[in-house]
């Protein structure tokens, strides 16, 4: 599928997902569902979390003990394949890759989006970092209803 | 005529690297280059790259640029001949040259040419219409110049170019109204074709553009459905509007300087089509002439610069000026291309450069 | 149209270079090749085809395809699309192979 159309099946998307208890804090969900060659997230994680090995081709793999959900990786991933997650009360959260004008403003409510490019919620809009250590790359923090945790990759402003 | 040890023609990523190596062995470099300036494609990608920390992962390709130039402009052993175009190459290594309207020659003891490639094109009805640009030519015009092409484009391809291409046309303010692939699945890296789909543009496989439809430009494109076999399925055409067509079919190895001095050239299709055979230390059929690079086999720009690491220690050792660290930098290259092609991906350029040892063990 | 406002690149706001296209004056800024400029101002139309006179334009940005072909200062087939724009460079349209006089 992801092959015909670009976008990964729900069974895809869960094989990078952790359960409710391991997502109490946030965690990197690594969608690199290729080999390609290619590490820069296993080598820039400071908490030694993500593993691909001296093969780069292998897809990398998180130790969700290790990861803090910092966003490092989110920021580095050349593919912007990377997104961090969080479960709190009954709402998702993320950190998610943003790399387009205009960037959103702390506290606005826009689309939040799914894998198939669709509308699927609302999101607000809790943090918008633009460091120069990420060299251009945003990352944003927001939260969407907890139902769309498995749905939600990004937001359209 | 001006002598040199070493002359390179093109200073993309590969020449650069070459250079750096053959500068590192003491040698006198000339690098002639067509643009306006030195770095070949790599100025005008925006994308952070993939590869390991050797080849600059995650750095966004004008950076890596600007990193392997400062590696060899202010050498002392160096000199740089810009927006000049080397018109001959002759057996005798001498490179004629027009440069700052003046026709200069050049004679060089060993020469490497890394030339890479160019953007293949599409046969299909009206395809000279204005309005339809190769996605490289629009990656120039945007990154390089700040210009948009159109308002909208649709692109045809989803090899990593079209894909990258079209995402960076959203970047920069432009409507991406479909991507068009010919073959059954996405050519491209699929995170690439993720970050497209997330941003609402529809991938169309099985499909390819029939016609081009407009009176000075381009005002819509009419695209049909195909078999397995690449045969139009009647009764699927449809038009979509647009003023902008990308053409990104993929790129054919510049060989051409190669062929003026009577080099062996091969028509392998999975390196990108008629290619010229090199040995396994880049040299090709004509003594003292190497090349390396896309040149010789379209592939990555983290290959390129692999490739052009190791033609500079070949060369360095075939000079007589072998590279300090010969032994461990080409171990190092050798290993990263090694890996760089070990997985899905490298399967088809393994399999052509398979073929191009075959062929040249046959020339010899 | 120029991009002003870019997520990744910075473009600075340059100065302008007044030329000559087809009788009429254009501006382009410095830093812009012939063919950037023309395309900036809408410009598609940048040759026509000798036999069938069928029109053509940018097509490959980096001087392969000779599809931007045009007179400037005088002198046919210069490639537009790497060679920069100078201030009052008279560019027409060519529709032959070109006559150097």
């Amino acid at each position: 599928m992801l092959n015909k159309t670009g976008v990964a099946s729900k069974d895809l998307v869960l094989s990078r997902f952790f359960d409710e208890k391991v997502l109490a804090r946030p965690k990197a969900i690594l969608e690199c569902y290729e080999d390609i060659p290619c590490n820069p997230c296993s080598t820039s994680c400071p908490f030694d979390a993500i593993h691909i090995g001296d093969n780069i081709n292998t897809q990398p793999k998180l130790d969700p003990d290790k990861c803090t959900g910092c966003g490092i990786c989110v920021a580095v991933c050349p593919g912007l394949a990377i997104i961090v997650a969080q479960i709190s009360f009954d709402q998702a959260i993320f950190k998610i890759p943003f790399e387009l004008n205009p960037k959103p403003n702390v506290g606005d409510i826009v689309d939040g989006i799914n894998r198939s490019g669709e509308k699927i919620c609302d999101a607000k809009i809790l943090k918008v970092t633009l460091r120069k250590s990420n060299d251009h790359t945003a990352l944003i923090e927001v939260s969407v209803p907890i139902e769309y945790l498995h749905e939600f990759v990004t937001v359209r402003v | 005529m001006i002598e040199k040890d070493v002359l390179i023609i093109g200073g993309g990523p590969s020449g650069l690297c070459a250079a750096s190596m053959l500068l590192e062995s003491n040698l006198e470099v000339m690098i002639v280059d067509r643009g306006l300036s030195l770095g070949g494609q790599l100025v005008k990608q925006t994308h952070k790259f993939f590869g390991s920390k050797d080849q600059y992962a995650k750095t966004r390709g004008y950076d890596i640029a600007k990193i392997l130039i400062n590696q060899v402009l202010e050498h002392p052993k160096v000199e740089i001949l810009q927006e000049a175009t080397v018109l001959g190459l002759y057996k005798d290594k001498v490179a004629t040259i027009s440069h700052e309207n003046m026709y200069k020659k050049i004679k060089a003891k060993t020469i490497i040419v890394a030339t890479g490639a160019s953007e293949k094109f599409l046969a299909f009805e009206n395809n000279d219409l204005p309005g339809i640009y190769g996605a490289g030519a629009v990656q120039t015009l945007m990154n390089q110049f700040g210009v948009k092409p159109q308002d909208e484009i649709i692109m045809i391809g989803s090899g990593n170019i079209g894909l990258i291409v079209s995402y960076q046309l959203i970047q920069a303010g432009i409507k991406v109204k479909a991507v068009i692939e010919a073959s059954s699945k996405i050519g491209g890296y699929k995170v690439h074709a993720s970050k497209l789909r997330r941003l609402g543009v529809p991938i169309y496989v099985n499909k390819t553009i029939k016609k081009a439809i407009g009176t000075n430009k381009v005002e819509a494109a009419e695209i049909v459905s195909l078999d397995e076999n690449f045969k139009e399925i009647k009764g699927t055409s449809e038009i979509i509007k647009t003023n902008g067509i990308c053409i990104s079919v993929g790129l054919a190895p510049s060989y051409q300087l190669l062929d003026m001095v009577d080099a062996k050239i091969g028509y392998i299709p999975e390196l990108g089509g008629t290619v010229p055979l090199v040995d396994q230390k880049h040299m090709s059929s004509v003594e003292g002439i190497f090349s390396c690079g896309d040149n010789i086999g379209i592939e990555e720009a983290s290959s390129a610069m692999m490739e052009g690491y190791l033609t500079g220690l070949y060369v360095s050792k075939y000079m007589g000026q072998i590279h300090p660290n010969y032994e461990e930098l080409t171990h190092k290259y050798e290993q990263a291309l090694n890996v760089l092609r070990s997985g899905p991906f490298g399967e088809k350029t393994s399999k052509g450069l398979n073929k191009m040892r075959e062929l040249m063990t046959d020339v010899k | 149209m120029r991009i002003h406002s870019h997520p990744i690149l910075d473009f600075e706001e340059k100065e302008d270079i007044t030329f000559m296209f087809e009788g009429k004056q254009m501006v382009g800024k410095k830093g812009d090749t012939i063919a950037s400029a023309l395309v900036n101002l809408g410009i598609d139309v940048f040759s026509y085809s000798i036999k069938l006179n069928r029109p053509r334009g940018f097509y490959c940005a980096i001087g392969n395809c000779a599809s931007c072909k045009m007179k400037v200062n005088g002198k046919p087939n210069i490639k537009t699309c790497i060679t920069k724009l100078e201030p009052n460079m008279v560019v027409e349209r060519q529709t032959n192979k070109g006559e150097y006089k």
